[in-house]
C-alpha cells in the first residue's frame, strides 16, 4: 500500500535524524590526549606546584590609593578598562571594609579597620558554587586548588555570577578590545559574552613565576603559597596572625585569607 | 499516494539539483591557483633549525586538530608540554607558540582559510600580531 | 492537520500578519544584540540576569500549569475538563518555546547553546532544567497533537498515549520545581535561599496558568465559536482562587519569616522590594502596583458572585496574571541581586532592545498558540462537535 503524505514525511524525518546520528557520535566522543607531560621543566624554570594554593592579603598594608595589584593583574591579563560600572570587568579590586565583610562591620569598629581599603579577587573556595552551576563545565576546580575559566566552552549563562557568593566573576557585555589599554601579547583576551575571573595567574606557576598581584604589591600585603605545606610563607602568616574569610558561614572553603 | 502537480514537482526538483550542485559545474575546466602563504616573518627567518612542531603535511592536515588538543591539554588538565612525533619538545599554545613564529596572518593563515573559506574565530582572542605591531 | 492553519478568518489573517511583524521586530534587534553583545541591555555586572531570565521563570509556571486541566480529567475523570486539555497542552507547548527562546537570547555566546549536550554537567541544576524542559515540550506535543487527531478522527485516543499523558502530569511538578531550585540552591543570594521557593513557584504557575486559559478560553469564545462550558470554566476559576490564595499565603510566610527574625542581611532585600533602597524605587513601585492587583482581584475571586460572572472573572483573571507577572518575573529577579554581595546597589531597567525582544519572543508564543488553537477550532469544526 502506497504511503500516506504523513507517513512519508515522519519517514523522511526519522531519516533525515538517523542520517545525522555518526557525526553526533564523533563530536560527543571524547579527543584523545596530546602527548605531553605537566612540567615544562624540559623547556625553561620549572612551574610552582602545590597541593592546594591559596592567598594571604595582609590589609593592614594596605594604602588607601593604591591599585597596584590591580593594575599589575589586568596589565597581564589584557582585562580591559570600561568605565561605565554597569559592564565592567575586574579580576582583583578595592573594597571597603564594610563592603568585603558586612557581617564583622558595626558602628564601633577600631578606625584603621573601618577606613581599611581591602583587594577583593575571586576566592578560589573548596566547594564553589559556581562549578556546581555552569552547564557545561566551562568553570572547573583543579586539583591543586584553582577555580579555572575555560573561556572556549563558556557559552555566557551567567548562572555562575548568581551563583558566586563574592561578587568575584564578571562577564564580558561588550567586545573588550577596544577598551584594553596595552595588548599583552603572551596573553589572549577574551571575546564579548564569557564570563572572566582571577585564575590566580596559573600560565606563570607554569613558568615558575608568582602571581602578578602579588610582584606588583611595593608593601608585600599579597602572599601566595600551598597552604597545606607547613613550611610555606602563607602558613607561616596563618599560624602568626589571626585570619578571617569572607562569609565563611555559607561553606564554600574559600582560600583567600584576611589579616586586617 | 499520488503525486499532485507533477509539472511543477519535477520542474523544481531540476532547479534544485542545478542550483545544489552549482559549485561543482559552475567552475569546471578553471584552473584556480592553490594560496600562496610566506613563511618568511623576521621570527622564521632568525631559527637555527627552520622547522614546525610537525610536518608541513601533516600540519596542513591536522593543524585545527592540533590546536584543539592543545587546547584541552593545557586548559583542561595543566599538561603543557608537547613531545612531537620525531621526539623535538615544545610548549603548547596557539599564542605562545604558534604565533610567535607565524606572526603574518594575512599572508599565512588568511591565505589557506579565505581559499577554503572557513572563517575560524580565534583571533577573537588569541590576539594577531599584526594587530600590534 | 497543519494545513488547517493556512486557512482562516480575516481577523485571523490580520491577527497572524502582527504578531508576525512583532516577531520580526524582535529577531532584528536579537541580530544587533548579537553584533554588539549583551551590553545593548540593561544587565550588568551586579545584575546579571534581568529581564529575559525573568521571563522565562514565569512562563516555565505557565507551562506547568496544564497539569490543572489534565490531572483532574486523566486521573478523577473530572469530565468538564475533557475537551479542553488539549488547550493547556498547547499552552504548554507555546510556553515552553519562549521559555528556551528566553534562555537563548540571554546566552553571550549562542553559537555555544549545544555545548550543554557536548559537555553536559551532571551537578548543573541548569543542565537538568534544559533536560526536564525539553522533554516536558516533547510529552506535550505527543499529547496534544495525538488527542487532537484523534478527534479528527473521531475516535477515542490510542492507548500508548495514555501512559505519555500520565508522566506529563509529575513532570509538570519536576519543570517548575527544578527551575525554582536554580534560584533555592545558590549560597549567597538569601532573597532565594529558602525552601517555599518551589511551592511558591507552584501555587503562583497554578493560579496565574489556568488564569490564562480561562482568558483564552473566553476568546475562543468570543471569536472561534468554541465553548468550554460553564461548569470548566467554574472549576478553572476555583482553581486559580485557591492558587492565588495560596500564593499570596506563601509570601506572608516568607514576610513573617524574614522580618520577625530581624535578620538584616534578609530584611534588605525585602526592603528593596517593597519599599526600594537608597532612591531605587523602580521595582518596589511594580510591586504596588502588583499588590493592589493582587487584592482586587482577591476580592473579585473569593466572591463567588463575581468569581461566576464571566466580565468579572476576566477582569480577575488580568489582575491575577498581572500581579502574579510582576512579582515572579522582575520583582524576584532584580532583588535578588540588590544589593550586590558586596553591599552595592546597581539599578536595572530594561533597554529598548531588551524590551523589544522580549515582546519578539511574547509575539512569537501568541503565534504559536494562534496557530494552534486555529487548528484545534477547525478541527472541531469539522468533526461537527460544536
Amino acid at each position: 500500500m502506497a504511503p500516506t503524505r504523513r507517513e512519508f514525511l515522519i519517514i523522511a524525518g526519522l531519516s533525515a535524524i538517523g542520517a545525522a546520528c555518526p557525526p553526533l557520535g564523533r563530536i560527543i566522543a571524547k579527543e584523545t590526549p596530546s602527548r605531553g607531560s605537566h612540567l615544562p621543566g624540559a623547556l625553561g624554570a620549572p612551574a610552582l606546584t602545590a597541593k592546594r594554593w591559596a592567598m594571604v592579603v595582609d590589609a593592614s598594608k594596605c594604602c588607601s590609593d593604591c591599585t597596584d595589584c590591580m593594575t599589575a593583574c589586568h596589565e597581564a591579563h589584557n582585562v580591559p578598562a570600561i568605565a561605565n560600572t554597569m559592564h565592567e570587568v575586574k579580576w582583583i579590586w578595592p573594597e571597603r571594609f564594610a563592603n568585603v565583610f558586612p557581617a564583622e562591620s558595626h558602628t564601633h569598629i577600631q578606625e584603621t579597620v573601618r577606613k581599611q581599603i581591602i583587594p577583593v579577587l575571586c576566592n578560589h573556595c573548596d566547594n564553589p558554587p559556581c562549578v556546581r552551576v555552569c552547564p557545561t563545565g566551562a568553570t572547573f576546580r583543579r586539583a591543586d586548588g584553582i577555580v579555572m575559566m575555560d573561556s572556549h566552552r563558556c557559552i555566557g549563562c551567567k548562572i555562575c555570577l548568581a551563583a558566586c557568593p563574592f561578587g568575584a566573576r564578571s562577564i564580558n557585555f561588550v567586545n573588550p578590545r577596544p577598551f584594553i589599554r596595552k595588548l599583552n601579547l603572551d596573553f589572549p583576551t577574551r571575546t564579548k559574552g564569557v564570563i572572566e575571573k582571577c585564575n590566580f595567574c596559573e600560565e606563570r606557576l607554569a613558568r615558575g613565576i608568582l602571581p602578578a598581584c602579588v610582584m606588583a604589591c611595593q608593601e608585600k600585603a599579597l602572599v601566595f603559597g600551598d597552604v597545606e605545606d607547613p613550611n610555606s610563607k602563607v602558613r607561616q602568616i596563618l599560624d602568626k596572625k589571626f585570619s578571617i574569610r569572607r562569609r565563611a558561614e555559607l561553606g564554600t572553603k574559600p582560600h583567600v585569607y584576611y589579616i586586617l | 499516494m499520488k503525486l499532485y502537480s507533477r509539472g511543477i514537482i519535477i520542474a523544481g526538483i531540476v532547479v534544485f539539483l542545478a542550483a545544489i550542485t552549482f559549485p561543482f559545474w559552475y567552475d569546471r575546466g578553471k584552473t584556480i591557483a592553490p594560496p600562496a602563504i610566506e613563511l618568511d616573518t623576521p621570527a622564521i627567518e632568525k631559527l637555527a633549525d627552520k622547522r614546525c612542531v610537525e610536518d608541513t603535511a601533516f600540519m596542513r592536515d591536522n593543524h585545527m586538530k592540533l590546536l584543539a588538543s592543545w587546547r584541552e591539554s593545557v586548559v583542561r588538565k595543566n599538561i603543557r608540554v608537547y613531545t612531537s612525533k620525531d621526539g623535538r619538545v615544545f610548549e603548547m599554545g596557539l599564542t605562545g607558540n604558534c604565533l610567535k613564529c607565524h606572526e603574518n596572518k594575512s599572508r599565512f593563515c588568511d591565505r589557506c582559510h579565505d581559499y577554503a573559506g572557513v572563517k575560524p574565530n580565534c583571533w577573537n582572542c588569541h590576539i594577531n600580531p599584526e594587530e600590534v605591531l | 492537520m497543519l494545513e488547517k492553519a493556512l486557512t482562516g478568518s480575516r481577523r485571523y489573517g490580520i491577527l497572524v500578519v502582527i504578531l508576525l511583524a512583532l516577531f520580526g521586530m524582535g529577531v532584528y534587534f536579537y541580530l544587533r544584540q548579537l553584533e554588539y553583545g549583551l551590553g545593548l541591555t540593561g544587565m550588568s555586572r551586579d545584575v546579571s540576569w534581568g529581564l529575559y531570565i525573568s521571563q522565562f521563570t514565569f512562563l516555565v509556571g505557565i507551562a506547568a500549569s496544564a497539569v490543572m486541566v489534565v490531572l483532574p480529567y486523566y486521573l478523577h475523570d473530572y469530565k468538564a475538563f475533557g475537551r479542553i486539555t488539549v488547550l493547556g497542552e498547547f499552552l504548554a507547548i507555546a510556553a515552553v518555546i519562549m521559555c528556551v527562546t528566553f534562555i537563548f537570547v540571554n546566552l553571550g555566546q549562542p553559537s555555544r547553546v549545544l555545548y550543554v549536550m557536548f559537555y553536559p554537567s551532571f551537578t548543573s541544576v541548569l543542565f537538568w532544567d534544559m533536560v526536564v524542559v525539553s522533554v516536558y515540550l516533547v510529552l506535550n506535543v505527543i499529547t496534544g497533537w495525538t488527542v487532537l487527531s484523534s478527534v479528527k478522527e473521531g475516535v477515542p485516543p490510542p492507548a500508548w498515549v495514555k501512559p505519555f499523558i500520565y508522566l506529563s502530569i509529575p513532570w509538570a511538578i519536576s519543570i517548575h520545581t527544578v527551575t525554582a531550585f536554580i534560584y533555592a540552591g545558590m549560597p549567597g543570594r538569601s532573597f532565594w535561599l529558602t525552601a517555599i521557593m518551589a511551592p511558591r513557584f507552584l501555587a503562583a504557575a497554578f493560579a496565574s496558568g489556568p488564569a490564562l486559559l480561562i482568558l483564552l478560553c473566553f476568546i475562543l469564545r468570543r471569536f472561534g465559536g468554541f465553548d468550554a462550558g460553564k461548569k470548566a470554566i467554574d472549576a478553572l476559576a476555583t482553581i486559580v482562587t485557591y492558587a492565588f490564595l495560596l500564593t499570596i499565603f506563601f509570601v506572608v510566610v516568607e514576610l513573617w519569616t524574614v522580618f520577625y527574625s530581624q535578620v538584616p542581611d534578609d530584611m534588605e532585600h525585602y526592603r528593596f522590594l517593597f519599599v526600594g533602597l537608597d532612591g531605587y524605587k523602580t521595582i518596589a513601585h511594580g510591586m504596588t502596583v502588583a499588590v493592589i492587583s493582587a487584592a482586587a482581584a482577591l476580592i473579585l475571586l473569593i466572591n463567588p458572585r463575581t468569581r461566576k460572572k464571566d466580565s468579572f472573572l476576566a477582569v480577575a483573571c488580568v489582575l491575577v496574571f498581572l500581579s502574579l507577572w510582576i512579582e515572579k518575573g522582575l520583582g524576584l529577579m532584580v532583588t535578588g541581586f540588590t544589593p550586590s554581595p558586596l553591599g552595592h546597589i546597581t539599578r536595572y531597567t530594561p533597554t529598548g532592545t531588551e524590551m523589544a525582544i522580549a515582546i519578539g519572543i511574547w509575539a512569537m508564543g501568541f503565534l504559536i498558540i494562534t496557530v494552534l488553537y486555529k487548528i484545534f477550532l477547525s478541527v472541531r469544526e469539522a468533526a461537527e462537535l460544536d
